[in-house]
């Protein structure tokens, strides 16, 4: 008897903190809908880890050592299922619209000089600042190659906020936008694109990053893996397979093996409440830097942006391109904006991909 | 407590960064363009 009882004086209040952030994580997922499909896992493992002598603890964390810590293998794998679930023909029908994915990553490097001002090492500060790039798996590659201490926080931020930018966007873009600029109408020029573009795109792409950033070509490599399974027209098993079978197994392994850096000691630090900050400031200022890029192109431009649209580059595909189309049909539902939103959180997606790799060339070198 | 020289060693990662993806970008809409006009079915 007591035994049993023994674990029950082993729980610390710093575990039971833990049973309701995974609580809430949980709740999020189920109440919320909000990216359900990690923030259950996680929050589920946060649980897990944290009951006093847990034995799940060793079998997750051997989960965290192959999947994650030696080759970052769960992320790379589950860049293969969204490349094969990305269609870059908006992007490739208007190239152009890349330029406000580049300049949505602003958000990343402000963000690296606001964790260094806060006191993180430069490699904490880019694994922060990585945040801004609103894609988890570029987000966990570039925090496990710099060796952060704080991967499961910026895990926990990096997706929290992906599934808070309806809530995150809006008033930022109101913010940066007149309702004149809201309502400017843009027509959409369905171009076809040939085949054989839609095939060397993900081949050109791949080897234009590794001539630049050879650390992250395995990041862009997956993905672009991934379209070119799509795009090639005689692996359209292989290509469903990538989109579901394979992404939905990673993503349940990686949500949960994320758990195994949420034990209560290594997760209850200040230093986590500054990451959740930064995490939004990241979010935020990617967003001003893609309206404020679209702006500044107006002031050129004879045929009018509506600036929303570069609010989408920030990737968190396809969510931020629904909210600018959203956003769009409130102030006019007669403009819609979705192809060009597409066209531009596609490029976001690219775009946040080179950044990881800026990032790991300028500091981890 | 605020890290002034550590936000000194940022600011030129910030810079190199953006011009960074300023150029990979503008590379690869250079190259996308020329691929949909050599590529092109017409």
């Amino acid at each position: 008897m007591e035994v049993l009882i023994q674990n029950f004086y082993a729980i610390s209040w710093q575990q039971m903190v833990m049973w309701v952030i995974g609580g809430v994580l949980i709740y999020l997922a189920i109440s919320k809908e909000m990216e359900p499909t990690l923030l259950l896992p996680m929050g589920f493992g946060a649980i897990l880890v944290n009951l006093p002598n847990s034995g799940a603890a060793a079998v997750i964390d051997h989960l965290f050592e192959i999947g994650i810590n030696q080759h970052e293998l769960f992320p790379l794998l589950l860049f293969i299922g969204i490349g094969a679930m990305i269609d870059f023909q908006p992007l490739l029908t208007n190239p152009k619209l890349m330029i406000f994915g580049a300049a949505a990553q602003f958000g990343i490097f402000f963000t690296l000089c606001m964790a260094s001002l806060f006191g993180f090492q430069l490699n904490d500060a880019a694994s922060i600042a990585i945040i801004g790039a609103a894609d988890g798996p570029t987000s966990i590659f570039v925090s496990q190659m710099l060796n952060s201490n704080y991967t499961a926080a910026i895990m926990v931020a990096a997706y929290s906020y992906m599934a808070l930018v309806p809530m995150v966007q809006p008033p930022i873009i109101k913010l940066c936008t007149t309702k004149a600029e809201r309502k400017i109408r843009m027509q959409y020029k369905g171009k076809p694109v040939s085949k054989r573009t839609k095939i060397l795109f993900p081949i050109v792409v791949t080897v234009i990053v590794g001539l630049v950033a050879p650390d992250a070509v395995v990041l862009i490599g997956f993905l672009m893996f991934g379209n070119l399974i799509r795009e090639c027209g005689v692996l359209n098993s292989l290509s469903e397979t990538a989109q579901n079978v394979l992404a939905n197994l990673i993503t349940i392994l990686l949500g949960i093996t994320i758990a195994s850096r949420m034990s209560a000691d290594e997760f209850l630090k200040f230093e986590t409440l500054l990451i959740m900050g930064l995490g939004l400031v990241a979010f935020v200022v990617d967003t001003f830097g893609g309206v404020m890029i679209a702006k500044i192109m107006n002031l050129f431009l004879k045929e009018k942006i509506n600036p929303m649209i570069g609010a989408a580059g920030i990737s968190a595909f396809p969510m931020s391109a629904r909210v600018v189309h959203k956003l769009g049909l409130e102030e006019d539902n007669q403009n819609f904006l979705l192809m060009h939103s597409i066209g531009v959180n596609v490029s976001g997606q690219i775009a946040s991909v080179i950044a990881g790799g800026l990032i790991l060339a300028l500091v981890g070198g | 407590m605020l890290h002034f020289d550590l936000l000194l060693n940022s600011l030129p990662i910030m810079g190199y960064g953006m011009l960074g993806i300023f150029v990979v970008t503008g590379v690869i809409i250079g190259v996308v363009t020329l691929l949909n006009k050599i590529t092109s079915d017409k």
